[in-house]
């Protein structure tokens, strides 16, 4: 098949994806080259000159929204996310490369909370968080101790919207796992074995080099989807908002190419992350086939 | 994929009896529960037990201060008020209309456009670093805001934007259409923008799993291109299609976000009905709402589920 001359439906589908294409950068790339309208200009071309004008705006502070204090949140967020997201989806791995009572409830859960709707998700993060408030005032009246007065509510960023952001980013963690430990050879570890390493000597030296690169993958997931999420946090999430919520907010108030320009910088932002994720990804793999290992 | 690591315990010959052999199982097994646990514990915590509460939190009733701790249908009720009347649907029978209408254009769009797109990398891209890089192209935008993507709409489809200036500046209308943002049209244009990726990974995915012999064979019976099309490659890369199906069809169904900002908050969907009753602290009656719409959901897809087994697809 490979040495035969190229069909003359590769032509059309070689258009094809170049639509696919444009079609899916194309409106991007606008609001790029829109953020920097002059400050005349409006929301939509002709250009009104070419500046940084927005930028600035942007940098003073977008009306009463403390928007750089969302971005600053969503950034945390995003980063104690990507953590336990690598952490609990690879061990969650080894596991499941192991016989146990409950993987196929475990599985079957994990799939579940990827395609239960995320309204459905986030609403029922948010009662529990409103019900666990009401059963620790109820404790406070009853017992009266002073420590447990006023505590105000535990729904907050690293309570609720971390949880409802890890109902997110584990399937897919579990699943990539899945799919790389397929393809892992554990005659690796058989080897290590022999050799007298222990089991976190050989998860240390053996099954982390090999499988770093699709950890890195993990990372990536675990950054950029928690980074963008928005429909599971929107109930679970206390009075501070995380930036995608602050960005909805302002899609009915913002009327200035000023939201262009922060589209353009979180979009420049999400994609130094992928750059980086990527470029990390290659460079293990480089090391892995310089050191001798067969890629994993 | 469980049992990989079993053969390779059978055959270890450093293992000197059997009783060690069972208390090395055992020792195993005992930590594949520790590693699942905390996977586990967060599923747990932020998914069974707030899906418990809220099919609970269903049957309470409330006033406009509190949620009152009782057994009442009435939020049910509340939700299919008045829908035995065809002749003109209740409000919930509408906006499930509405948003089973999006579901069914979305489908039918992202369906062919992911095939295409995943048949032309898997089968006519030939170097396997050029399919890479063509794959990471169509995935690079998931990974980036949605609602900027939605916002990046707007110069194109506004009253004044560049599809409404490019058909005047053509002499193919005089005025400016209406509608082109904030309407249906839009919120449909939208969801294929965002949600086809997740049509083109699954289908990709299953087919590169399938075998060129297959398609050699198929081409030396003497099958014509269409023909290996519909009869080898879209018979195989069906499991593909199904999952790519369910993310969409789930995605779409619970939607507030997209129907919310490309609809100009003018148009209803089944999500949104539930975000205003939360936001409004009618926290049973969004509950109630809430079960509902997942039973819908779920009768979709089990169907669907039905029909493979995922775990074989990975």
């Amino acid at each position: 098949m490979r040495d035969r001359p190229r069909s003359p439906a590769f032509h059309a589908l070689a258009a094809f994806f170049a639509l696919f294409v444009a079609f899916l950068y194309g409106p991007t790339l606008t609001i790029l080259v829109l953020s920097f309208q002059g400050p005349q200009g409006g929301l939509t071309f002709p250009m009104n000159g070419v500046s940084t004008h927005w930028f600035g705006k942007l940098w003073a502070g977008v009306g009463i929204v403390d928007i750089w204090g969302a971005l600053w949140r969503s950034l945390r967020l995003g980063l104690v996310v990507m953590g336990l997201t690598v952490g609990i989806a690879f061990f969650a791995g080894l596991a499941f490369r192991k016989r146990f009572a409950g993987e196929g409830a475990l599985f079957t859960v994990a799939v579940a909370s990827l395609i239960v709707p995320s309204i459905v998700v986030s609403l029922g993060i948010g009662l529990e968080f409103r019900l666990l408030d009401d059963a620790v005032n109820g404790l406070a009246a009853a017992t009266g101790w002073g420590w447990m007065q006023d505590h105000g509510t535990l729904m907050g960023l690293y309570t609720s919207a971390l949880g409802a952001h890890l109902t997110w980013t584990l399937p897919f963690g579990l699943l990539i796992m899945f799919a790389v430990f397929n393809r892992f050879d554990p005659a690796y570890e058989e080897a290590g074995r022999d050799l007298g390493a222990t089991g976190p000597q050989i998860l240390r030296h053996v099954v982390v080099p090999i499988l770093g690169p699709s950890l890195v993958g993990v990372a990536l997931f675990g950054f950029t989807l928690s980074f963008d999420e928005l429909a599971r946090t929107s109930q679970a999430i206390g009075g501070r908002n995380t930036l995608p919520l602050e960005l909805q907010g302002l899609t009915t108030t913002v009327t200035t190419p000023e939201i262009y320009a922060l589209g353009t910088l979180t979009t420049a932002m999400s994609l130094a992350v992928i750059a980086t994720a990527l470029a990390a990804s290659l460079f293990l793999q480089r090391r892995k086939m310089k050191r001798g290992l067969r890629p994993g | 994929m469980t049992d990989a690591a079993l053969p390779a315990l059978a055959d270890d010959p450093a293992a000197p009896a059997a009783a060690s052999l069972a208390a090395k199982t055992r020792r195993r097994r005992a930590l594949a529960y520790v590693q699942a646990a905390p996977m586990a514990l967060v599923f747990a915590a932020f998914f069974l037990v707030p899906l418990l509460l809220t099919l609970v939190v269903s049957f309470w009733e409330y006033n406009e201060y509190e949620i009152i701790p009782s057994f009442t249908a009435q939020n049910y009720l509340d939700v299919f008020d008045g829908c035995l009347n065809v002749a003109d649907p209740c409000t919930t029978v509408r906006t499930y209309l509405s948003t089973l209408k999006f579901c069914a254009l979305t489908w039918a769009i992202t369906l062919p456009v992911g095939f295409t797109v995943a048949y032309f990398v898997a089968f006519h891209v030939r170097s396997a670093t050029v399919q890479m890089a063509l794959f990471l192209v169509c995935t690079i935008p998931f990974w980036t805001s949605n609602v900027i993507r939605m916002i990046s709409w707007i110069p194109l489809l506004g009253r004044n934007g560049l599809v409404n200036g490019s058909l005047i500046g053509l002499g193919l209308i005089d005025r400016p259409i209406e509608g082109l943002l904030y309407s249906d049209f839009s919120v449909v244009l939208a969801f294929v923008h965002l949600d086809t990726v997740f049509m083109i990974v699954p289908i990709f995915n299953s087919m590169a799993r399938i075998d060129r012999s297959l398609i050699e064979a198929a081409h030396d019976a003497g099958a014509s291109g269409w023909q290996i099309l519909w009869h080898v490659v879209v018979p195989l890369t069906k499991p593909g299609i199904a999952i790519g199906s369910i993310f969409v069809i789930t995605l779409v169904m619970g939607d507030f976000v997209t129907v919310g900002v490309m609809g100009g908050q003018q148009i209803a969907s089944v999500g949104k009905v539930i975000q205003v009753q939360m936001s409004a602290l009618q926290l049973p009656a969004a509950a109630a709402n809430a079960v509902v719409l997942l039973g819908a959901v779920m009768l979709m897809i089990v169907a669907m589920t039905r029909l493979i087994d995922l775990r074989k697809e990975l």
